[in-house]
């Protein structure tokens, strides 16, 4: 079994992304990131996002990241806002009664993109 | 084998997906994760059948305009497709009527010289002429009205508005453009809430969703928070009333934000009162429409009380 069919597939997507995207909205350490961004689009990409951090579907290369952050890179992306963006992922897992060792898989998939969005 | 049409010309599709049909052609279609969940890739159909599971995860009124993802729709006949900015097309039109609703904003009929298909809530531009144009919602309902229904707001300065307001009337023939827009009634979900907050000539869209709703027989709540900031603001109102009154999970609250507020009308500023009187949005369809700066935080903090992104529906004009 794949840790996407484990943790529920696109009905976990589609019931995780307006409570991820809520809470990274609220969170005053990332949400200025935000200001201005078209919130129907980004709820799209919050879900690509949310689905490549389960282990489903997803063709985001190493190189689609960097490009994709770039532009925050430059406006002080670091560290802290990643760490702040997997609490969020976290949370919003265990809000949904995900059990931990699911939650924990997920986070490395995550975890495993940092480079990439930091431009390192 | 099915055919994709785009341009004016033919691909084969084969088996493949039409992103990577017309990629594969020379064709530039912008697309990111290419596994149907970024939207990047979003085109229209403008004839034959999609798939349905090419609409996945697009909002409803999305769908309803024949939007799919590029990246995982596989046609099984042949389809002519389109960009989603791909020009709305342009069409003439008689004014048939204008009116003052009231001391700022103009109501204007129109009469398509052609069949001319939209949703109530959707826009057109209004062309002054060929390189002028604004957007102005339709607060018509096609099922309803045969003439489209605007309403034009006098914009200090304001280069098409007050050409309008200077020049136009009855008879004359004008330029107007498709429509477009996802700021529309959906038919399915008849139980569902309905909020709509709006200010200004923003209730223009609002007036067609809303009489268009009912005209689905829709069950849910549909509640209207009007805002301005005097009741000199105000339009359509004595309309509004009647509909309320024929139709009891209707209901109208003007927000008066600055001064005094008669009896039937709220004080304070349309976003507050219309959160204050409904604080769990969970479930609810919300439209926001007017001021960008209302609509902007609109979004966000009726999404904080509970409504989906995908059910939260946004004209900043």
């Amino acid at each position: 079994m794949s840790l996407y069919t484990d943790i529920g597939g696109e009905a976990a997507v589609n019931a995780a992304v307006d409570i991820f995207y809520r809470k990274v909205l609220k969170d005053d350490r990332i949400k200025h990131f935000f200001d201005g961004v078209d919130m129907s689009k980004q709820s799209a990409k919050q879900k690509a996002f949310l689905s490549m951090a389960f282990g489903g579907p997803h063709n985001y290369t190493g190189e689609d990241m960097r490009k994709g952050h770039a532009h925050l890179v430059a406006k002080g992306l670091n560290d802290s806002h990643f760490d702040a963006v997997m609490d969020n992922l976290g949370a919003t897992l265990t809000e949904l009664n995900v059990p931990g060792h699911l939650i924990a898989q997920a986070a490395a998939i995550a975890e495993s993109t940092r480079k990439d969005v930091l431009g390192k | 084998m099915p055919e994709v049409i785009y341009g004016g010309q033919s691909y084969e599709c084969g088996e493949q997906s039409v992103l990577d049909c017309l990629t594969a052609q020379g064709v530039h279609v912008p697309s990111s994760c290419r596994s149907g969940l970024c939207q990047t890739c979003m085109m229209r159909a403008v004839s034959g059948t999609v798939p349905e599971n090419a609409k996945a995860g697009l909002k409803d009124t999305l769908a309803a305009q024949n939007y799919f993802l590029s990246c995982i729709c596989h046609p099984l006949e042949d389809i002519e497709v389109a960009l989603p900015d791909a020009a709305m097309g342009k069409f003439q039109a008689q004014v048939t009527a204008v009116e003052n609703l009231n001391s700022d904003i103009l109501g204007i009929k129109l009469k398509p010289a052609q069949p001319f298909e939209y949703k109530a809530g959707q826009f057109i531009n209004f062309f002054k002429d060929q390189t002028n144009a604004r957007c102005y919602s339709l607060a018509s309902v096609p099922a309803l009205e045969e003439d489209l229904f605007i309403n034009v707001r006098k914009v200090p300065n304001g280069l098409v508005s007050r050409w309008i307001f200077d020049n136009l009337k009855a008879g004359d023939i004008v330029t107007i453009s498709g429509a477009a827009g996802d700021c529309f009634y959906v038919p399915g979900k008849p139980e569902q809430n309905i909020l709509l907050i709006g200010t200004g000539s923003g209730l223009a869209p609002l007036y067609g969703i809303i009489r268009d709703a009912l005209r689905n027989g829709h069950k849910g709540k549909i509640s209207l928070y009007h805002g301005s900031y005097n009741i000199e603001g105000f339009y359509l109102v004595k309309e509004l009333h009647k509909l309320a009154q024929a139709h009891s999970n209707f209901t109208y609250a003007p927000c008066v934000s600055e001064g005094e507020a008669p009896e039937g009308y709220a004080r304070g500023m349309v976003l507050d009162v219309a959160l204050n009187d409904n604080s769990d949005l969970s479930g609810w369809r919300v439209f926001l429409c007017g001021n960008p700066e209302m609509v902007k935080s609109a979004q966000q903090k009726t999404f904080f009380a509970g409504a989906s992104m995908r059910d939260i529906f946004a004209d900043p004009f």
